[in-house]
């Protein structure tokens, strides 16, 4: 490194806020993206906006870039510093800063670990809903980065739902302040959910005020396991269709069920070819009505056994299985490469048996999980990075899995994000003018492409796929 | 251009550290807030799993340069394994660490480790009278415990003044005998003792009091001569070929079919004795007795609720109703699983109440002799540690393990509660309870 990069921002955030060991710079050189790995050339750990408006402007007037990462969970190399310059860490901004009980509102800094946001405010019988499988680690400003969802996503909606209020050090160090505790608010372009979900690549956010909602009185949880894919997916369009919106309805495939089994030991069947976990909340009158009447269609719909969660703890243990579910795949090949493609809920039944068919006509091995509820499904193939040929063909069948859920209606990222990792499949759901829109919001905003640079926007697009059937 | 030192250490990680094991981690991060030096270090990457294991794979592939930060970070790790439970991805991290270990040990100029050694020696212990009293009651243990190459190797001897100072203040007093509970007839059970050198030096009336209530219980217990050291320091100082010569010596002690358990009260001891069958699984001689010596291990809290302990506390009768609360050894509760048991034990102590500790599960800072090495570290967490135990006010702190034990005495005494509370090993609190409330 250059030695005197590091001096002006030693003066600003002082010297046991600054990390530049060869260990340091190699700790902060990936997040949980597999095949993505670059070191930064400073660490940077400020205490308050105004140190991060100092910070931004010396990037600025020195084309330095700038990279906010949280702890690092992204799941499309969105925080991996792939060209250099600096990683902003919030591990210095992590308070909550006000409860607002009357305009049910939180305040906080970006560093607030979700998990204890969500503790903190369902202490006071309110409740924080977005619940990404990452959430004892994630950060709520990563969450607020990513638009992050969750297993809650269904019947209580994804981060930018709950965003009421946003301060921002912009890429020329001017702090904007967007939104307030406010219900109703239509006072010009709607900057707030652009900045949401922006990935970083806009601005640094410092500081987040959320919408909070009481805490539902009652919650049951149960469980189907099923003979097939399809029968599981036949079962979540018809709960919908039975004008049901459970607070989760999560998927499991087999590969799935037996790895996180591996982890959990908790007795799931590791004959089952899928499992549904559904939830609802409310009051326990109707939650009891809508669990009784999912477990209903589930065995009309094929279900092999049913089943109901004893307790709260036991509901909880199902669910952090089923949050594990992506690392417990680990377990089973080297590499795991996970996409997020989401189609239409009606399509879900379609969506998992094209994926069964690409991962036989590729030869590569993909187990599936996800948010069934949302549409949102999690194929993740099992790989191993060092072996080419195989990666080749990996590539090859998470390109045609989003070629098939564009062709479904839907899109290549739920709620991942594209970093730098779906960069190059963007254009295919935004189109050539969509890309150009956003590339002209981003040079009006950041004209020396200083926010998280690499990310979003691909040197190339990938060519599209001509499928080719039988 | 690559120095000496660089690859001589680049080859010496792709020997020693297992490439599919780190290709098991995929870096979720879901070890973060389980470990507890990267909570203690306000977040550092640097100093979690995640990172220690990037940072090795990072050696095998020649991505980033040897120096003091990257061993630092290797060193500043409890080795206390809270990250295996929860790793999703089942990731052996204890294994890749103690694999890291040997590789260091391996390729580090000998000449240099002996400066150390030396400034250690003659600056630290060797230049004062007082210090060198202070400390030799641990050198015996050292040397009966023939870790005393090993840990030279390590230079902790340039640490061990300061830190002995409260140490003294902590070591266990030699109490009298006391009256023997009457034990149960006929015996039920018969086990091997295993005695663990500390436990057998400094901790003496413990291993006593162990044995006598096993007999009360109406075990036979049998205790072999020939047994040694576990190993275990030495196998996580990166000197496993003398951990296991030890292994292999306590295997054949042990070895006969004349008893139903191998007890241990030690859970840094009784984690490596039940690992010795991982160790030595490709061993033509001893794999197969290695896996028979593990399958008998069992900790004393498991033996105690194995024997029906809980009943029989149950029936004593106290008026009293202290605060009574457990520190788990990290090794009992993250390798050998093992956390219910004591805190049963404890729920149905006569008179005592038993309230959990914050994090009782996170590491105390003791790890091994980790407290040697790695002062501030250490420090920094039995300082969080000790915020929960100054909420909580209890008159004791059970633990399992003889490090964390003083360790957390020396937190009480940081803390000036040593009025207040005490921290006890699990089988002298229990012997007491029984004691004193036995008509």
């Amino acid at each position: 490194m250059d030695a005197n990069l590091a001096k002006p921002f030693t003066s600003i955030v002082g010297e046991s806020n600054i990390k530049h060991s060869q260990a340091q710079l190699l700790a902060y050189s990936y997040d949980a993206t597999a095949n993505f790995q670059a070191k930064p050339d400073l660490i940077l750990s400020p205490k308050n906006t105004e140190e991060i408006r100092e910070i931004v402007k010396i990037c600025a007037s020195k084309k330095i870039p700038i990279v906010s990462r949280g702890s690092g969970t992204n799941l499309a190399a969105g925080t991996v510093p792939t060209q250099g310059g600096i990683v902003l860490l919030f591990n210095n901004m992590n308070r909550i800063l006000e409860l607002d009980e009357e305009n049910l509102t939180i305040t906080v800094q970006p560093g607030v670990i979700t998990q204890d946001l969500s503790n903190f405010v369902e202490k006071h019988k309110l409740f924080y809903p977005p619940d990404p499988s990452s959430m004892k680690i994630s950060t709520i400003g990563g969450n607020v980065s990513e638009n992050s969802g969750g297993l809650r996503g269904l019947k209580y909606g994804v981060t930018k739902d709950y965003v009421k209020a946003l301060t921002i050090v912009l890429p020329d160090g001017e702090v904007l302040k967007l939104g307030g505790k406010l219900a109703k608010d239509v006072a010009g372009y709607d900057l707030m959910s652009l900045l949401v979900g922006a990935e970083g690549t806009l601005g640094i956010i410092t500081e987040i005020t959320l919408k909070l909602i009481p805490l539902p009185i009652s919650k049951k949880t149960g469980i189907a396991y099923f003979n097939s894919l399809e029968d599981a997916a036949r079962t979540v369009s018809s709960i919908i269709a039975h004008k049901i919106i459970p607070v989760t309805l999560e998927f499991m495939d087999k590969g799935t069920i037996g790895a996180v089994e591996d982890f959990m030991n908790i007795g799931l069947p590791r004959d089952a070819e899928a499992m549904l976990l559904m939830e609802q909340d409310g009051n326990a009158e109707q939650v009891d009505r809508d669990i009784q009447t999912m477990i209903a269609i589930a065995k009309k719909e094929g279900a092999t056994s049913t089943t109901m969660a004893s307790s709260n703890e036991e509901a909880e243990i199902l669910k952090t299985g089923r949050r594990a579910a992506l690392s417990a795949l680990a377990r089973k090949r080297p590499t795991t490469i996970l996409e997020d493609a989401t189609v239409p809920r009606s399509e879900i039944a379609r969506m998992v048996r094209a994926i069964q068919e690409i991962a036989e006509k590729y030869n590569v091995q993909i187990s599936t999980f996800g948010h069934a509820g949302d549409g949102n499904l999690h194929p993740t193939c099992l790989t191993d990075v060092r072996d080419k040929e195989e990666m080749e063909r990996v590539e090859q069948a998470l390109a045609e899995i989003f070629h098939v859920a564009l062709e479904l209606g839907g899109t290549i990222t739920g709620e991942h994000g594209v970093g730098e990792m779906k960069a190059p499949y963007l254009e295919w759901k935004l189109g050539a003018s969509g890309i150009d829109l956003m590339k002209a919001i981003k040079n009006s905003i950041d004209p020396f492409n200083i926010m998280n640079p690499g990310k979003l926007f691909a040197k190339e697009t990938k060519m599209r796929l001509v499928i080719h059937n039988g | 251009m690559v120095s000496e030192l660089q690859q001589h250490m680049q080859e010496s990680f792709k020997e020693h550290v297992n490439e599919e094991y780190l290709m098991d981690c995929m870096r979720c991060g879901f070890c973060l807030p389980a470990c507890p030096t990267y909570l203690a270090t306000n977040q550092d990457e640097t100093h979690s799993p995640r990172g220690r294991i990037a940072l090795m794979k990072a050696m095998r592939d020649g991505d980033v340069v040897w120096d003091g930060s990257v061993e630092d970070a290797f060193d500043m790790c409890l080795g206390c394994r809270a990250c295996e439970p929860a790793c999703p991805a089942g990731v052996q991290y204890g294994v890749l660490i103690e694999e890291t270990r040997v590789a260091i040990q391996q390729a580090k100029p000998k000449d240099l480790m002996e400066k150390i050694v030396r400034k250690a020696s003659f600056d630290g212990v060797f230049a004062d009278q007082k210090k060198m009293a202070a400390t030799v009651k641990l050198v015996q243990f050292y040397q009966k415990s023939g870790l005393q190459t090993a840990t030279r190797k390590i230079g902790f001897l340039s640490l061990f003044p300061p830190f002995m100072k409260e140490m003294e203040g902590v070591l266990p007093k030699v109490e009298t005998k006391k009256k023997k509970p009457p034990s149960l007839k006929p015996r039920t059970m018969r086990v091997a003792f295993f005695a663990g050198c500390l436990m057998d030096t400094l901790f003496q009336e413990t291993n006593r009091k162990t044995i006598e209530l096993l007999e009360w219980l109406g075990v036979e217990v049998v205790v072999p001569k020939e047994q040694q050291c576990c190993g275990a320091l030495h196998g996580h100082s990166g000197e496993m070929d003398k951990g296991l010569r030890n292994a292999k010596a306590n295997i054949d002690a042990f070895d006969s079919d004349d008893f139903d358990y191998i007890v241990n009260n030690a859970g840094g001891c009784g984690a490596f004795l039940s690992e010795y069958e991982k160790h030595l699984v490709n061993d033509p001689h001893y794999a197969g007795k290695a896996a028979r010596f593990s399958e008998k291990m069992l900790d004393i809290s498991s033996v105690f609720v194995k024997l029906g302990m809980n009943a029989r506390l149950k029936a004593l009768k106290s008026e009293e109703n202290a605060i009574v609360t457990y520190q788990d050894s990290c090794h009992l509760r993250n390798v050998n699983k093992v956390f219910l048991e004591p805190r049963s034990l404890l729920q149905d102590a006569p008179g005592f109440e038993y309230k959990e500790l914050i994090d009782a599960g996170s590491c105390c800072g003791s790890a091994g002799i980790y407290n040697l090495l790695q002062p501030e570290m250490a420090k920094k967490i039995l300082e969080l540690k000790m915020k929960g135990v100054r909420e909580l006010q209890p008159s004791k702190v059970v633990t399992s393990n003889p490090g964390c034990l003083m360790q957390m005495q020396v937190g009480i005494q940081r803390e000036g509660l040593q009025k207040e509370m005490q921290a006890v090993h699990i089988v002298d609190f229990l012997y007491d309870a029984i004691q004193k409330n036995q008509n």
